[in-house]
């Protein structure tokens, strides 16, 4: 055994006093730097969850649908008739403020090799973008910058790979500036009899390594990941892998075809981590232990030592173990695709990772050390931090003019306004199956093998759950299942990646718990279980923590191959019902709850007060309704309200290629601004033909919901009448305009 | 009709050219591997898009040297139809078999979008299906598809009627004249940026595609 280092190399690792101390004394000794470097990554927040993993236990994590929960790779649902769909959502936060472009693109390698890795082929990826403002004195520029470097790292490597980026969402706010959000989600789909899993078995069965050789990019990244920044960040910058997507759609190929063999035992990417995660990963989940040689690993440069071939974040890589005397079977599929398949060491009983180099052992360590008896902390939390005031200002009734100026506001506004300029970056299309893309509610793609579709959603909403973590996390769970009622699927599990600030701070900690509670009881509630996911904490820079920010991604089935109908308006003469009613959830202070919404952000320029009231049974109710219509074919269109309210969301109805405008007429007791602009959750807008809308009200009396008759569709015009007099009218195509080009008028002012 | 969709390594939309020709076409497909230059017999050669050798280089820079387009070659110079698209325009550019180059788009970013392209001749074995002067709704997705060939060809192309199809209203990508899709001297050999294997279901919003491919089942004649 070689050199040991001391407690205060430890420190520079990152661990604490204890944490050194508990390493120690489990070893007998003080580790080796291999050790130590192997340790300080797996004791990191990234890989162990240690601030996050007793209350993570509070989600729920099982349904008839799952068949493999959190834990693995990925998680994975039964989606009928033989087939599963694998799914996740990771953060490349950090990594895409220090360099955007490669940050985001292999924050989506990195999602894409978890799902093909489970033996999904995959083919959906949507993504959750959070920039700081974009016309911001100081930083706007940076911002700007940052945005279209991430965005184009997506766009790089998911187009190269082949999987469409169908859908995602993309948030301003002040708080991202110093610290963006890059959460990508990926779906995979396969037989349901050929799930891989990241586990090692079989005692004397080679352990291969597969894919790109290992060079010195991303070395610590899971521990940068898991710190918070400062002025010396740029520095970290040879922190950040760089990524190959044609190499990773080879690595798929390849994978998949040496899957299909028969000969692969289990098999795991190499993420976070790199060969420390995977080697000590597959040996913990299999009971057993894993011995490698360095020697055998390929390399990109010469002069590794073995502490940086263990900590290596290169891309493109997977371990997998196969089973012994069908070796070659695995060799030749990735020889077929030109990839390196080397052999690096076997599976051994003794339920250590054992890590040589040419003969000698650096690192002698029990997989348990690095996994299951990872420090796990019940960090001390308090009330939730809180930045704005739970009242905000006497705001008079706007008149007619107002309202119109803050509709264009609000549909010019960077949250709110077309994301065609991100969007049209990404190929969406490819592999034939997506039936509804980015722009709409939820995304849908066809699965031509199995007779249904999946439809995902993707939403996180900062505004609210810095106002009120727990119901902030129950509302946005709530509008990603609206979000897959409206195009008629139902949710069947969910994904989450929990973005926040320093868990050691008592109110950042205290926004963590209340947000999973509120996630559990929604998650519950919906059921949609939580089948795997990330977190993503230290997200401060100079001490400024992001507002919290939990993102879900929701998976629903519709068993039908058939598009949709759209949010869009298809024709003139069409009856407008609301379905969910006006402001359903009564009064409960509405001026208080006003104050969390887009109008207050973005036209009275503050928030305050708290989130909009959820019942979550009525919600369900709504859900349950629209599903039913839509998958009656009782509407051309159905559009979820969601920010901005009424008003933002009949707009939008309007921007399809018809342009086909609205008469709304309203009879409400609240100031005009609050029944256009409330963003009360549980409503859809809906358009139905004449004779199709006694049924659609049919249903909604059944379900036990509001269905007012607000107005119907009319040419090229948007018109509204609140109480039986008109309050202002604008044409579509003004609107639109407004809306269309924002972001792109933003973007080039640089 | 038997089609033969060649895979380069990084070809990505080889699925869906094989779906679409098989089941919406319903002809029948086989799968050609680079390296193998056997075509199994096939009556058409289809190059689908993708980023073949991870683009690297330039497009298709480097799967022109792959076997396969030896035969390639071999098959266009016997007069048989040889169809690229996206990718597959690119490869067939950087072989010589249409002539011109594709650069990248003039906004410098990759652009996913459903285009009108009209058709601007008939007198081919892609087209001869078309209505004249008809336009097809069609995807196009690519980084670099903005077509540029000195004046002369231009000018060469179009007296010739080897034009085949135009971007209509807006130019998506900058490409000279509006060039979507270019013939070679024989007719025989086709490249063009939009997809119409991606249109060619009534599930992904147009079928105008289809068009395309029936012209191929339509003037295949027994070959003597």
């Amino acid at each position: 055994m070689i050199a040991e280092v001391s407690e205060s190399a430890a420190l520079e690792h990152g661990l604490t006093r204890e944490e050194y101390a508990r390493v120690s004394e489990r070893l007998g000794r003080a580790p080796t730097l291999t050790e130590l470097g192997i340790v300080s990554v797996m004791w990191s927040e990234h890989c162990s969850y240690k601030s996050s993993r007793r209350h993570l236990k509070k989600l729920p994590t099982r349904g008839e649908r799952i068949l493999v929960g959190p834990g693995e790779n990925a998680g994975i649902v039964d989606i009928g008739g033989g087939w599963a769909a694998a799914f996740k959502i990771e953060s490349h936060n950090h990594p895409s403020y220090i360099e955007p472009f490669q940050g985001a693109a292999t924050g989506v390698g990195g999602i894409l090799r978890d799902i093909f890795t489970m033996g999904a082929r995959p083919v959906a990826v949507m993504d959750a973008l959070r920039f700081g403002p974009l016309d911001a004195p100081r930083t706007g520029m940076r911002n700007r910058h940052i945005l279209k470097g991430v965005v184009g790292g997506i766009a790089h490597y998911g187009n190269c790979f082949g999987v469409p980026t169908v859908g995602g969402e993309c948030v301003f706010a002040d708080s991202y500036s110093g610290n963006p959000l890059v959460n990508a989600f990926a779906l995979g789909v396969f037989a349901k009899d050929s799930i891989f899993l990241g586990s090692a078995k079989g005692v004397g069965n080679p352990v291969i390594y597969v894919g790109a050789k290992t060079g010195r990019d991303g070395i610590q990244g899971a521990s940068m990941a898991s710190a918070e920044f400062d002025e010396n960040s740029a520095a970290k910058r040879p922190n950040v892998q760089v990524g190959d997507p044609f190499l990773e759609k080879l690595l798929l190929e390849a994978c998949l075809e040496a899957m299909a063999t028969g000969a692969v035992l289990g098999i795991q990417d190499m993420g976070a981590a790199g060969l420390t995660c995977s080697t000590a990963e597959m040996g913990g989940r299999g009971g057993v232990g894993i011995e490698i040689d360095l020697k055998h690993v390929p390399q990109r440069e010469k002069g590794m030592t073995p502490y940086e071939i263990m900590l290596s974040e290169s891309q493109e890589r997977m371990l997998l173990v196969a089973e012994r005397g069908r070796e070659r079977e695995v060799f030749a599929a990735f020889e077929k695709w030109g990839l390196d398949a080397v052999e690096i060491g076997a599976v051994t009983d003794d339920g250590n990772l054992t890590v040589k180099n040419h003969g000698e052992v650096v690192a002698l360590l029990e997989n348990s050390l690095l996994t299951d008896d990872a420090p796990l902390y019940d960090r001390p939390y308090t009330t939730p931090l809180r930045a704005a005031p739970l009242d905000g200002p006497q705001v008079s009734a706007p008149a007619g003019g107002e309202l119109r100026a803050a509709l264009t506001k609000l549909l010019a506004s960077p949250d709110l306004c077309s994301k065609r300029w991100i969007w049209e970056q990404y190929d969406y299309q490819v592999r034939t199956n997506t039936t509804a893309g980015p722009g709409g509610d939820a995304a849908v793609i066809r699965l031509k093998e199995a007779g249904i579709s999946l439809a995902m959603s993707l939403d996180g909403n900062a505004r609210y759950c810095s106002l009120d973590p727990r119901l902030g996390t129950k509302l946005l769970v709530a509008e990603c299942c609206r979000n897959l009622a409206v195009v008629g699927a139902k949710p069947i599990g969910a994904t989450n990646n929990l973005n926040f600030g320093n868990p050691e701070k008592p109110e950042i900690m205290a926004q963590i718990v209340e947000s999973i509670e509120g996630m559990a009881e929604a998650c519950a509630h919906f059921e949609t279980p939580i089948t795997g996911g990330n977190v993503s904490l230290y997200n401060e820079t100079l001490g400024e923590s992001i507002d919290p920010t939990p993102v879900m991604g929701v998976v629903g089935i519709v068993e039908r191959v058939d598009p949709p109908p759209g949010a869009w308006f298809l024709k003139a003469g069409r009856k407008l019902i609301l379905l969910g009613g006006l402001l359903p959830g009564g009064d409960d202070r509405v001026e208080r709850r006003f104050g969390s919404g887009e109008y207050a952000k973005t036209v009275l320029g503050r928030t305050w007060g708290l989130p909009p009231a959820l019942d979550l049974d009525y919600e369900s109710a709504v859900q349950a309704a629209v599903r039913e219509i839509v998958r009656a074919g009782l509407v051309e269109s159905a559009h979820d309200l969601s920010a901005g309210g009424l008003a933002v969301a009949l707009a939008e109805c309007c921007f399809g290629p018809g342009k086909v405008g609205a008469r709304l007429a309203v009879e409400t007791g609240r100031p005009a601004h609050v029944a256009l602009f409330h963003e009360a959750p549980s409503r859809v807008l809906a358009a139905a033909p004449a004779d199709a809308a006694a049924a659609v009200l049919g249903i909604a009396q059944r379900h036990g919901i509001e269905a007012p008759v607000v107005g119907e569709t009319i040419a090229d015009e948007l018109v509204v009448e609140i109480n039986g007099s008109e309050a202002f009218r604008a044409p579509v195509a003004e609107l639109y305009a407004a809306w269309d080009t924002a972001l792109e008028r933003m973007l080039e002012a640089s | 009709m038997k089609f033969g969709v060649v895979i380069f390594p990084g070809s990505n939309c080889d699925h869906d050219a094989v779906y679409a020709l098989s089941r919406n076409l319903s002809q029948e497909v086989v799968e050609i591997w680079h390296r193998s230059e056997d075509l199994c017999g096939v009556d058409v050669v289809f190059l689908p898009g993708g980023f073949s050798y991870g683009d690297y280089l330039r497009c298709g820079a480097i799967a022109r040297f792959s076997p396969v387009m030896r035969s390639v070659k071999r098959f266009a110079a016997s007069g048989r139809p040889v169809m690229g698209v996206c990718n597959g325009f690119q490869i067939l550019l950087e072989a010589g078999l249409l002539p011109g180059a594709l650069m990248r788009n003039r906004n410098l970013r990759f652009i996913c979008k459903t285009v009108r392209l009209s058709v601007a001749t008939i007198d081919s074995p892609f087209t001869n299906r078309c209505r004249p002067g008809s336009v097809l709704a069609a995807p196009i997705a690519h980084g670099e598809g903005c077509y540029f060939a000195g004046g002369d060809l231009l000018d060469r192309l179009e007296s010739e009627d080897r034009v085949a199809f135009r971007y209509a209203g807006e130019n998506p990508n900058g490409s000279a004249r509006s060039i979507a899709g270019i013939l070679n001297e024989g007719r025989n050999v086709l490249g063009m940026m939009p997809h119409p294997e991606r249109a060619c279901d009534p599930a992904m919003g147009s079928t105008d595609g289809l068009t395309v491919f029936q012209s191929l089942v339509a003037a295949a004649v027994p070959v003597l």
